[in-house]
């Protein structure tokens, strides 16, 4: 149903998008605009292959050691898309949408606050652990790490829902003064995890060294 | 209980509690200021430490207010430790 | 494109009442809902005010008209049929209709009674399917009998403006012909042990724009607004109670929970509502604010508002001393408050003042205000993660 309506909806408008730069990580493995970047050992648990993925792409940012699994593993993905994209000085920050989206919502963070306050006689929960119980603090790490200041929105749907990024992403970059589009499925559930994060933009968009382009289909470049 | 005791262990239970993994204890001047451009440390790590305290030492800090001049460097935390503590 | 986004309907449970009627009534004598916890069971029942909805689950149920549903559903589910019975759709499928809402922590409520038992005890995994924030959406759309478009925003204290906002522009872009938007929160230890040790709770009642605030209430409620077209409108022949003509959302980009000093993601957000709306900041009559009563908040919102309004800062106040903060159900909360006061003319002010804030040459209204025409008004919310939400309401 939800198809049917947005495309007529993309007939009406005949807005068309383009993929500028994508990453993925799923099973240890990192994937950035179609070519592997990264393959960590695959025994390791997230919290391990993440400071290995970090050390890789030779971030200097000591927040990222505070932060909960879910924003290390969005943060790390923004910043590789972010990386081989655009470049990002070049568009004001307000015009940058910050669009996600997940099924644990902050699940891996809600255990850990839980568990501390359920025992009366270590009773000690944490304000670090809380101020991560809420998924979109993810886009709040990002925006904090870019500066980002353009609209965002966080929603909490059973499956990465294609129809549903897009349709929201096109309705920024047409009616408002949404340049650039960073959408994000950012899932971490036990030890199960996964991101997909790609950045979009209007396809009459041309980049300078044009890096990464790509008519897109969402569903399938997420299920590759 | 000895300051310079309770200097040495709050150095490395600040670093596991606010997960500095890139400091060591040894790098923490005692009297150097924690916030600011110090550790690069923020409101909530300054919540953390009050659970901090409270956990290791039994030691409550009620008054939000309170806890900056309690917290202005690791010798002031642990003559506050010390002073307090039962 | 350009249709106009109608209001047709309002529906609302907080501390303050289970229907429209009640809330009115305890606005207009500047009654609390706040006091000392009753259902909830926490170690801290004395510790804090809360503006907790007065029903058990029981009581919840029978108005609901349902069984066996955690309190988020239930609540959710009381508002969303207020609206629908308020706009008079009897028949959803007669048009494209959505349902938009929001939560923080959902089924939370429900959860962590159970929570010790489900790794000893695997029985109870369906109890707790309901933690995810999709649940209870799915629940309350599933019973008023919306599947067209359904979806859970999850964006802390401004979910609900952002529900509003969605809405909006899924009318606007004719995907929709209609929508129900709002959001929902139950009260939870796991919230009020997790605000406690954020130190911004106040123990006293929570005393918005005043100087000697020390910091929020938490409460519990939800509201759900009908948004519908022009064309939906004219065609039902419906009474529209306000148009929503102006929405905006910015990140702060500050700090994970804190606002910045000059609320910069705050003054982004009114004024990217103020350019929807195509309206100069002049217009605006009233105000209601965010408003938490924690000394960052109101200081932070202050600030902006004296910034996008050149230091004339409209009538201003928050509502938040009647119901408590009711997080993710705030937005839509405040969204039901500001039609009531449009269509009776009143505003509601802040309660518990005494003094002037020494960051702010503004000053709330805090006396009631009765007999003020309001053609224009906005209603701000912001929330963790720096997401700020500004919607602008005007008379049709």
């Amino acid at each position: 149903m939800e198809a049917v309506m947005l495309l007529l909806f993309l007939k009406r408008y005949k807005l068309e998008t383009s993929i500028t730069s994508y990453c993925k990580i799923k099973n240890n493995t990192v994937v950035v605009n179609d070519k592997q970047y990264f393959k960590g050992t695959e025994s390791d648990e997230l919290s391990a292959f993440l400071g290995a993925l970090y050390k890789q792409m030779d971030l200097s940012y000591p927040k990222f050691f505070k932060m909960d699994k879910l924003c290390k593993l969005g943060t790390l993905a923004t910043e590789l898309v972010i990386r081989n994209n655009i470049d990002l000085d070049n568009v004001p920050k307000n015009e940058i949408a910050l669009v996600f989206s997940n099924n644990s919502s902050s699940l891996e963070s809600d255990r850990n606050h839980a568990n501390s306050i359920s025992d009366k006689e270590n009773y000690f929960p944490s304000p670090s652990v809380f101020v991560y119980t809420l998924p979109n603090i993810v886009i709040g790490e990002i925006a904090i790490k870019h500066k980002i200041t353009g609209e965002n929105a966080f929603f909490v749907s059973g499956k990465f829902d294609a129809d549903l990024m897009h349709n929201y992403s096109s309705i920024l970059l047409q009616n408002s003064a949404i340049s650039t589009v960073i959408c994000g499925w950012v899932n971490v559930d036990g030890n199960s995890s996964e991101a997909f994060v790609y950045c979009i933009k209007n396809l009459n968009f041309k980049q300078e060294n044009n890096v990464f382009q790509k008519q897109h289909n969402l569903q399938q470049l997420y299920s590759l | 209980m000895e300051v310079q005791e309770v200097i040495k262990n709050l150095k490395s239970q600040i670093i596991e509690q606010l997960n500095l993994e890139e400091v060591k204890p040894e790098n923490i001047d005692a009297n150097a200021p924690l916030f600011g451009d110090g550790l690069g440390l923020d409101s909530i790590d300054a919540l953390e430490l009050i659970v901090l305290l409270e956990k290791n030492y039994g030691v409550k800090i009620k008054d939000p207010k309170e806890a900056k001049a309690i917290f202005a460097s690791v010798q002031t935390m642990a003559d506050y430790v010390v002073a307090n503590s039962k | 494109m350009s249709t106009r986004v109608h209001i047709t309907g309002i529906g609302i449970i907080s501390a303050i009442g289970n229907n429209i009627e009640e809330t009115f009534l305890s606005l207009s004598e500047c009654k609390t809902g706040i006091g000392k916890i009753n259902h909830l069971s926490t170690i801290h029942k004395n510790d804090f005010l809360v503006g907790e909805v007065k029903q058990s689950n029981e009581e919840l149920s029978k108005i609901a008209g349902v069984k066996n549903y955690n309190r988020t559903t239930l609540l959710g589910l009381i508002a969303a049929k207020e609206a629908l019975q308020n706009s008079g759709i009897k028949n959803i499928k007669e048009a494209r209709t959505g349902f938009i809402s929001s939560t923080t922590v959902a089924g939370m409520c429900h959860s962590e009674l159970l929570y010790k038992d489900f790794f000893e005890n695997k029985t109870n995994e369906n109890f707790i399917d309901s933690h995810f924030s999709g649940v209870s959406t799915d629940d309350i759309a599933g019973i008023i009998g919306i599947d067209e478009y359904v979806t859970t925003i999850s964006t802390a204290c401004s979910s609900a403006a952002n529900a509003v906002m969605l809405g909006a522009r899924l009318i606007k872009n004719n995907i929709l012909d209609r929508v129900v938007v709002g959001g929902v929160d139950a009260l939870s230890k796991f919230t009020l042990n997790g605000f406690n040790t954020l130190m911004i709770l106040d123990t006293e009642w929570c005393k918005p724009f005043d100087e000697n605030r020390k910091g929020l209430n938490l409460g519990e409620g939800a509201a759900f607004l009908v948004l519908e077209s022009d064309e939906q409108v004219k065609k039902s022949n419906k009474k529209s109670l306000a148009l929503v003509t102006g929405y905006g959302n910015a990140n702060d980009a500050f700090h994970q929970t804190a606002s910045s000093v000059e609320g910069y993601g705050a003054f982004l957000a009114m004024q990217a509502a103020l350019k929807v709306a195509s309206i100069s900041h002049q217009k605006i009559d009233y105000i209601n604010a965010h408003g938490t009563g924690t000394p960052n908040n109101d200081s932070s919102e202050g600030i902006a508002m004296q910034t996008i309004f050149e230091n004339k800062v409209p009538k201003f106040s928050s509502t938040k001393a009647y119901t408590g903060h009711t997080l993710a159900a705030a937005a839509a909360i405040e969204a039901v408050i500001s039609i009531l006061s449009m269509q009776n003319n009143m505003i509601f002010p802040c309660l518990n003042r005494s003094a002037q804030m020494h960051e702010l040459t503004s000053s709330p209204v805090s006396v009631i205000e009765k007999n003020v025409n309001l053609e224009h008004v906005m209603s701000n919310s912001f929330g963790f993660g720096g997401n700020c939400s500004s919607l602008i309401f005007s008379k049709n």
